[in-house]
This record gives structure tokens, C-alpha cells and sequence, in this order.
């Protein structure tokens, strides 16, 4: 049969093709039926969450940073809330008029606003960090794209003059350096969140629960006082001019508690206007840089050989013909002495009388004394960069190296390692840790070195070397007993001493009850003067005057020292001491004013 | 004396409308308005321009219904003739849009042929059976297959699968119910079965890079592959299924609520307001918004395959028949593609998606089921 003839072709509408239609339809919409019962009835959770992630999100909540203040509530450190204007380039569909006002109220050319805004992608930063008064009339404008979102700012007050201490924050508003990075986590404090309802361009439409609120960051009241802060940065700066010096660093400590009252580098910079910094003057000299501190160390061999008997007071100790030959090594006095006291030698600040007392000492007993003084390790005050300083193990030293060391050659410490260590000599004996932080409950009990006894026979001998005969007399301050000393180091430059100096002053006051300690280093001065007791002991007097009087010290010297009697105009020779002086009477008038005189040169040895 | 004319003219006007049909295209059309606010939430104009081709399409549907389906058999080759040239004109001189050749630009106006051919198919093959009802052949089932063939294929060329699919799919329902051998129908409902069954199982080595399907296009080879998995490329093709399967599956059982759609209102929906209004409805109404458009569905093609089978002549059965089955292909292409059972082809929803032309079109075929309805005493038996 041909197909052409088959019945099946020539019947018309059959029955069963509409039922089967309609078997088919009941079908399709039976499948889609399911379809939608699968999404919407089985599986609709999982569909809700997806589209629930689709446009929701978290958004953080910036906590505002904590504020550094001083030790009596004056800020330091402060956030203060800008914005920001960004803008979806994409979304951005701007009249020419449109730009130029923007441009205008943001101080942009029109020129870099329309690439920014011509950008690919979803997110370009337009400004940052305006006045949330101009970010209103920015937004005023209402144009389409452009958003703002607020951030912080961090400003700092006392601008140059706390740089180094405070540090600076960086663009996620974590600290960077100073004080800012060293308490970053107290700080920063938590950031909340808000859960919020977006549309498919970022937009947000609408907040859906309650935000979670921002912990904000902890204030952190420090130990300084910006007075005293000023008044060292000022007295700095002037020294540092005066002498054509390279670099410069004070700090001011309280001998009570180990606050640190005052920390000033120089070179310094101004963290509110970061945008030409050397490195230079980012650093934090009193922390990172260390130095061979030359006689300002000889105190601490004294009272080590105080503190095992090995001299006295009194003692007298052969310092001619001013130098000493150890192995193929010599010692030399920038001009001889002859016999001094082991007080005179401080006084006098002799190298070789220094070298032969340490002669009695043992390497081992003298690397413990160093490290019980803090030397050879960091201060761990959380500043970047500490430096621990150089204090070789006792088993490899030479006994050259043990005599050089006694007067502060063949180590290195930090400036702020120095004034901590010399706070043994303004508390009797004992040390307290260095702080940044306020301190207001009890004081901190000190770890003893030496004996009281021991301290205040140093702290004597620390006096003669302010008072006539001393090589400090310009440390004095009228109308307190001041204690103090100096020293005067070649730098070492590619292993070898160069002549460039490194001019340093520790001391304290008032000596009847020492309140402060200030301790001030000199890098390379070049003004004619190198000398710690010329350049280094003025700033001393001028920043421990200052902060007496500020603190309201009760002066203990009953009239001022008569500076021009100790300003080296007495050209005697020195002389042996006819008798040395009685432990009964160390007050500085008590010692022979002939005692001093004044090096015609620089010396090969420092002083 | 002049509240009888009113009611004369009222009833010569609406008279020709068939009471249950209309008032299932009331409802959804009612249905359809409430989730075209909610889509067109941010564009009102778009709103305005609905109830603009609201009123034309329902327009064109009272004038198509008094029109009686003898008239409609004198218009049926000359309209298919026309359109026919227009697709030859689309394909040599069309406007090219978004990558294909769909328009004619008229010179006063831009139209899109295949829109047309969705109904003049129907009626040029209704009419060709009606002509040779009293025998029958082979050869006229061969001659229906060209008549069908060539403007499917002309819009497929252009290339607009969507419509080509349905115009197809007229056509075919119109030869099956004219009484295509099943011997003919079941190897081709058995081809298509076996092939759909060997996409989804073969369907990582077809989509591969580089495998090339003959005969179909690479963006259609990308929609069908992208169906078997979103997953693969969620932020080019696959974004359109993923997130209005989202959508759909977000709604849950009885949806957001009214303009609470988050998907829709925070626009990550595609094409919301025209192919993918469905995710809109099935989000904010839910499982029950679903089931009662299918239900409202399911009443309009019922009442249309009931007027087919109860009409009096062949071009009539066959037209009204093809045009209820045509609304359920619509709906059923449209559906199974927003959620995510069928590739995305361009199909929107009956009655629902905004649109002027396809409202327009689909009204146009209301009236016809009308007019088969109201004239079927009067036809020659």
C-alpha cells in the first residue's frame, strides 16, 4: 500500500489527538508544576540564603581611634571624622557643568576629574579625607554616582615637637610608628558592622538589624608632659643650630617612677604633612641609634668597684704620666692629673684613672654590672627599632677591652639606655623600668644594683663633675644642687675613630632628693666646640632649669654656684690634692677650684 | 428610544465577546498588571505605555472578533504572502540589532515580520486544510510542511530561535490536528527525546570548546549548555537562569509580598519586567502566584481547545485549536525557561510580560477564538 493512499492520512480530526493534546498540556504544566514546587516548597531555603547573599551585606563600623594625650589630659593625638567622595565611574553620567562644579568645590582640575570619573571599574576615589562640611555640599549636589563614606583623620597637635614620640597612623588608620604603633592594639579598639540591603550597583537601600556598635579604641594618657616636651624640643633645636650639629636627642625621666617625661629627636618632621620624609628624620634617635658613650659611663665601673670594697671614696689612684700602656695599646688623659681621688677621676673624668680601677674589677663581674644596668639588650618600649646596643660576652674580652670599656669605649648603647642606667645614681642605688604611660598607683619597687651607700657616693662624685673643677660646670642650674656627666666620643666609622664627635650629658637634680633626670646627646657638633660639658651640659642646665622651676622643685642649693669661678679661668696646674676631702663634706664648694683646667685641644682620647 | 440605541451599539460591540474566555482573559490580564507595577516600580513610563498597549491590543481584539472567520479564510493567503516577502525583505535589507536581522524598516515605521507570521502561519495552513478537507493526501501534508518550513526557517536565519520555535510550533499543532499520521509524528517525537536525553547526558563533552553543532548557532549552543550547568559561567549567560532561579526559589510557598521582592526591586533580575516577569510574580506571590497563573493558563487554552472542538468547520477547528495550543507553548517555553528547565530562548510570558507587539499579537488571536465562537451557527456546514 502506498503511503499516500493510508486510511490515516485522510481522516480529519480525530478524537484521541485532542485528547492527546491534551494529555501533553496537563503534562507541561504538570512538569512545571513540580518545577516550582521544587524551588518554592522543597528547596526554597537554600534559595532564600542564595538570594539573601546577593544583596546582603555586613559592612564594618569604623571605631574611632583611641586619643594620646599627655600626663595631664592635654592632647598629643586626636581622630577627627572627614569623608571621603568616591564615585562608580560607570554610574557616573555627568553634564560638562556638572564637573566643573564638582571640581570646583573639591580644588580639583577638571582636567583629572574627568580621567578619574572616565576609569573602568566600580570604585574610584575622587577626594579623600575633606571636612564633613564640604563632603554635605558635595552630596548636596545629588549627582548620580557620587558617594561619600566617612573615615578619620588623625591630627596631631603638638606637631613637630612630639613627632617621634607619638608616631603617625597610616592609611588604614593603624599606627606606623611611635607611640601610635608601640599601643596600636589599644588604640584601634573594635570595629562594628550593619547589616544592610544592597541593589545589584552597591547602592544601599536600607539597614535590616541593628548594627552592631564599634568598641571604640582606648585613650592612652602617656608619662609625658608637653610643656616639659616643648621646652626640651626648644632647647634641642637651639643647641643644635648653635653647634652646627648633625643630630640631637634629650629625654627627661622621672627618678621617682621611670616616667619618661620628655623624648625630643632632631631632626624631626611634621606628622600632620608626611609628604617629604627622609629617613633622617623619621628616626628616634634616643631609641635606635646607639653610640660608644664614652666618660659617661666610667660612673658605673666606679660604683662596681665601690660596691666590692675594691676602693673607696678617697682612694687614690696614680693617673701620671696621663696615659697607660696596656699590651700594645695606650690610655691617655686628655692632659694628666698626676694622683687624683676616685671622686676626682669622675671629677676630672680621667681615663687612665678609670682603666686602673677597672684593672681590679673582673670582665665577669663588670659584663653583670652592665647588664644589670640594662645595657646589651632593648628597652622593649615598643618603639620600631630599638636597639639593644653592643656589649660583647665578658669571656672574649681583652684586658684592653676591659680597660676601654670602663670609660665607655668598645660598647654602644642607646640614649635612652644611658639616662634609664643613670637612674641608679638619682634613687640609691636601685632601677626602675622606663614608661610611656602614666603611672598612678604605688611606685614601682626598683631592682638594686648597688647599695645606697654606693649610690650616693657616686651621686657626689656626680656633683663635683657639675661644681668648679668639674667638666661640666655649664650643667649648673641656679638655685639647685646638680649632679651630672659628661661625655665627649669619637665616632667610629667604618671601624676606625673619626674625627667627628658625639657630645653627650647625663644628669640629675635636685641631688638632696633627685625629682629629674635628663640625659642629651649631640651628633657631630661642628661649631667649634665638641667637648659634652661645652655642648651637651648647656642644654641640660637649660631643660632641667626649665622643668624645675615648672614643677615648682623647692630649690635645695641656698644661692646660685658661682659659674664664672668654675668657667676655667683659674689657669693653675693641677695639683694633688692636699687632703682629700672628707666623706662628711662633698658639697661642690668643698673641693679645690684650681682642680680644673680647661684642654687647649681636641684630645686623641676622649674625656 | 435612545437608551435602546446605546444598547444596541453596546451590544454589537461587545456582543461578539465570549463571556467565560473574556473574563479568563480579564483575570489574568488583571493578574499580569499587578506584577507589571511591581517590575516597573522604577521606570512609570513604562507603566503609562502598558495600559497604552493594553488598550490597543484589547482594541484589536474586539475588531478581530467581529470580523467572521470566512473573512479571515479570504485573508489568509494574501497575509501569509506578505509576510513571507517582509521576511525575504528582513533577510536582505533588515536592520541589524544586538548581533540579529529582525527588523524592516519601512521608512515610516520599523516592523518585525516573524511577529506576524505567528498568526498568519496558522491561518494560511488552516485554511490550506479547510480548502482540501475532502481528500486528503500525503502530497498535502508535504505542501503544509513548506508552507511551514519557509518562514520558520527564514526567521531562525535571522536568527530568532524564539520565534521560530513558535511559529513552528502553530504550524505543527495545525497539521496535527488536520491528521498527520502518528507514524510520522512518533520518529520525530522520539528523535527529539533521544536527543534531549543525550544533551543532558552527554552534555559536558557537546559543550566543550570547540565542538560545533550543526545547524545551530554558537550563542544557541551556549544557551542550551549554560542551562545543563549555570554554574559554569555565572556572570555572563548563566547569570540570567541563576538568578531568577534565585528569584523563583526565594519566593518560597506564599512569597515575599507585593513590591517586597528583593531580587526584582534590587534589580538583579534581568529583563524583569518583559521575559522574565515570571521570577517577579513567582518571588513576591510565591508558590501560590505560580499555581494560580497555570490554573488561569490551563482556563484560557481549555476554553480555546472547547471552542475548537465545538466549531463548525474545518479552517475554524483547526485555527482555534493551533491558537489555544499556542498559548500554551508560550507559556510553557517562557515558564520552563525562567525557572531554569529550558534553555533562555526569547519568549515572553502570555499576557503578562510587558510588550506592546506580543500583547498585541495574542489579543489578535483572543479575538479570533471569538469570532469562531460567536459566528460558528452561521458557518456553512
Amino acid at each position: 500500500m502506498k503511503f499516500a493512499d493510508s486510511p490515516l492520512l485522510s481522516q480529519t480530526v480525530p478524537a484521541w489527538r485532542a485528547r492527546f493534546m491534551l494529555g501533553a498540556l496537563m503534562l507541561g504544566f504538570a512538569a512545571l508544576i513540580t518545577r516550582a514546587v521544587y524551588l518554592q516548597g522543597v528547596n526554597n531555603e537554600y534559595y532564600q540564603e542564595k538570594g539573601a547573599s546577593r544583596y546582603a551585606r555586613t559592612l564594618p563600623l569604623a571605631a574611632t581611634r583611641g586619643r594620646i594625650s599627655d600626663r595631664y589630659g592635654d592632647m598629643l593625638a586626636v581622630s577627627t571624622p572627614v569623608r571621603s567622595i568616591w564615585a562608580i565611574p560607570d554610574d557616573t553620567k555627568l553634564q560638562p557643568a556638572q564637573v566643573r562644579e564638582l571640581a570646583r568645590l573639591l580644588d580639583l582640575e577638571v582636567r583629572d576629574l574627568d580621567r578619574k570619573l572616565a576609569t573602568d571599574g566600580d570604585f574610584v576615589f575622587i577626594k579623600r579625607q575633606i571636612s564633613p562640611e564640604l563632603a554635605g555640599r558635595v552630596m548636596a549636589l545629588n549627582l548620580p554616582g557620587i558617594h561619600d563614606q566617612p573615615e578619620f583623620r588623625r591630627y596631631y597637635p603638638s606637631g613637630e615637637v612630639a613627632a617621634h614620640l607619638i608616631g603617625f597612623t597610616g592609611a588604614e588608620d593603624h599606627g606606623q610608628e611611635g607611640m601610635e604603633l608601640a599601643f596600636d592594639a589599644r588604640l584601634t579598639g573594635e570595629a562594628g558592622s550593619r547589616r544592610v540591603i544592597k541593589d545589584r550597583r552597591g547602592a544601599i537601600i536600607e539597614d535590616v538589624e541593628g548594627a552592631r556598635q564599634p568598641r571604640e579604641g582606648q585613650d592612652i594618657r602617656l608619662s609625658v608632659d608637653a610643656k616639659l616636651q616643648y621646652q626640651a624640643y626648644a632647647a634641642l633645636q637651639d643647641a643644635i643650630s648653635a653647634n652646627h650639629a648633625k643630630a640631637g636627642t634629650v629625654a627627661v625621666l622621672d627618678a621617682k617612677s621611670g616616667e619618661i617625661l620628655a623624648l625630643v629627636n632632631a631632626p624631626t618632621y611634621n606628622p600632620n604633612n608626611r609628604e617629604k620624609l627622609s629617613g633622617a628624620q623619621l628616626r628616634n634617635r634616643a631609641f635606635t641609634d646607639s653610640f660608644e658613650p664614652g666618660s659617661t659611663l666610667k660612673p658605673f665601673t666606679i660604683a662596681l668597684a665601690l660596691e666590692q670594697g675594691k676602693v673607696r671614696f678617697d682612694t687614690p689612684i696614680q693617673t701620671a704620666p696621663g696615659h697607660l700602656t696596656i699590651g700594645n695599646a695606650t690610655i691617655s688623659d686628655a692632659h694628666p692629673h698626676g694622683v687624683l681621688s676616685v671622686a676626682e677621676v669622675i671629677q676630672k673624668s680621667s681615663n687612665v684613672g678609670a682603666a686602673k680601677i677597672a684593672g681590679q674589677l673582673t670582665p665577669h663581674d663588670m659584663w653583670n654590672n652592665f647588664d644589670a644596668l640594662g645595657f646589651g639588650a632593648p628597652l622593649k618600649l615598643g618603639f620600631p627599632g630599638e636597639v639593644g646596643g653592643r656589649l660583647r660576652p665578658w669571656k672574649f674580652w681583652k684586658p684592653i677591652e676591659q680597660a676601654t670599656m670602663s670609660y665607655g669605649h668598645g660598647i654602644s648603647v642607646s640614649l635612652m639606655q644611658l639616662a634609664h642606667a643613670y637612674l641608679v645614681f638619682a634613687r640609691d642605688g636601685d632601677l626602675v623600668p622606663p614608661t610611656l604611660v602614666r603611672q598612678d598607683g604605688e611606685p614601682v619597687a626598683g631592682t638594686r644594683v648597688y647599695s645606697p651607700q654606693t649610690a650616693r657616693e657616686v651621686r657626689a662624685m656626680l656633683e663635683m663633675a657639675v661644681g668648679p673643677g668639674g667638666t661640666a660646670p655649664k650643667a649648673q642650674v641656679p638655685g639647685y644642687r646638680v649632679a651630672g656627666k659628661t661625655g665627649t666620643a669619637h665616632k667610629l666609622e667604618g671601624g676606625v675613630y673619626a674625627h667627628k664627635y658625639v657630645s653627650s650629658f647625663v644628669g640629675f637634680a635636685p641631688v638632696s632628693d633627685p625629682r629629674l633626670l635628663v640625659a642629651v646627646m649631640i651628633d657631630e657638633p661642628s661649631g667649634g666646640m665638641h667637648y659634652g660639658g661645652d655642648v651637651a651640659a648647656p642644654v641640660f642646665s637649660r631643660i632641667m632649669g626649665a622643668a624645675l622651676r615648672s614643677l615648682g622643685v623647692p630649690p635645695d642649693a641656698p644661692e646660685p654656684p658661682v659659674l664664672k669661678m668654675a668657667a676655667g679661668t683659674a689657669p693653675a696646674k693641677p695639683a694633688k690634692p692636699a687632703a682629700p676631702p672628707a666623706r662628711a663634706a662633698l658639697a661642690p664648694k668643698a673641693m679645690p677650684v684650681a682642680a680644673l683646667r680647661v684642654p687647649r685641644r681636641p684630645a686623641r682620647e676622649p674625656m | 428610544m435612545q437608551a435602546t440605541a446605546i444598547k444596541q451599539v453596546l451590544r454589537s460591540t461587545f456582543g461578539v465577546l465570549d463571556p467565560p474566555l473574556m473574563a479568563i482573559a480579564l483575570a489574568l490580564l488583571a493578574y499580569a498588571l499587578v506584577v507589571v507595577i511591581s517590575a516597573t516600580a522604577d521606570f512609570p513610563s513604562r507603566l503609562n505605555q502598558h495600559f497604552a498597549n493594553l488598550a490597543v491590543a484589547l482594541g484589536a481584539m474586539l475588531v478581530v472578533a467581529r470580523v467572521p472567520p470566512q473573512r479571515l479564510m479570504t485573508l489568509a493567503l494574501p497575509a501569509y504572502l506578505v509576510g513571507l516577502a517582509l521576511l525575504v525583505g528582513v533577510a536582505v535589507a533588515g536592520d541589524v540589532s544586538k548581533g540579529a536581522r529582525r527588523w524592516l524598516n519601512l521608512g515610516f515605521m520599523r516592523i518585525q515580520p516573524s511577529e506576524m507570521m505567528k498568526i498568519a502561519v496558522p491561518l494560511m495552513l488552516a485554511w490550506y486544510f479547510h480548502k482540501h478537507e475532502a481528500v486528503l493526501r500525503a502530497r498535502d501534508f508535504l505542501v503544509a510542511g513548506l508552507i511551514l518550513l519557509l518562514p520558520v526557517a527564514l526567521i531562525a536565519k535571522q536568527p530568532d530561535l524564539g520565534t521560530a520555535i513558535l511559529v513552528l510550533a502553530a504550524g505543527v499543532f495545525v497539521i496535527f490536528f488536520a491528521g498527520l499520521s502518528y507514524k510520522l509524528i512518533m520518529p520525530v517525537l522520539l528523535a527529539a527525546a533521544l536527543g534531549v536525553g543525550a544533551l543532558v547526558y552527554y552534555g559536558d563533552h557537546l559543550c566543550a570548546d570547540g565542538v560545533a553543532w550543526p545547524g545551530i548557532k554558537e550563542y544557541q549552543k551556549h544557551r542550551v549548555c549554560t542551562l545543563l550547568d549555570p554554574s559554569t559561567d555565572p556572570l555572563g549567560k548563566g547569570f540570567h537562569i541563576i538568578q531568577s532561579t534565585i528569584a523563583v526559589g526565594s519566593g518560597g510557598i506564599m512569597g515575599k509580598g507585593w513590591m517586597k521582592g528583593t531580587q526584582t526591586h534590587l534589580e538583579f533580575i534581568p529583563e524583569r519586567h518583559t521575559d522574565f516577569i515570571f521570577a517577579v510574580m513567582a518571588e513576591e506571590f510565591g508558590l501560590a502566584g505560580a499555581i494560580l497563573l497555570v490554573l488561569l493558563y490551563l482556563a484560557l487554552i481549555a476554553r480555546g481547545l472547547m471552542i475548537a472542538a465545538q466549531a463548525t468547520m474545518q479552517f475554524s477547528r483547526l485555527l482555534a485549536g493551533s491558537i489555544s495550543m499556542i498559548y500554551f507553548t508560550y507559556a510553557f517555553v517562557n515558564l520552563g525557561m525562567v525557572s531554569g528547565i529550558l534553555p533562555v530562548v526569547g519568549v515572553p510570558l502570555p499576557f503578562v510580560s510587558y510588550g506592546g507587539t506580543a500583547l498585541v499579537t495574542l489579543c489578535i488571536g483572543l479575538g479570533i477564538l471569538m469570532s469562531i465562537r460567536k459566528h460558528r451557527r452561521l458557518a456553512p456546514d
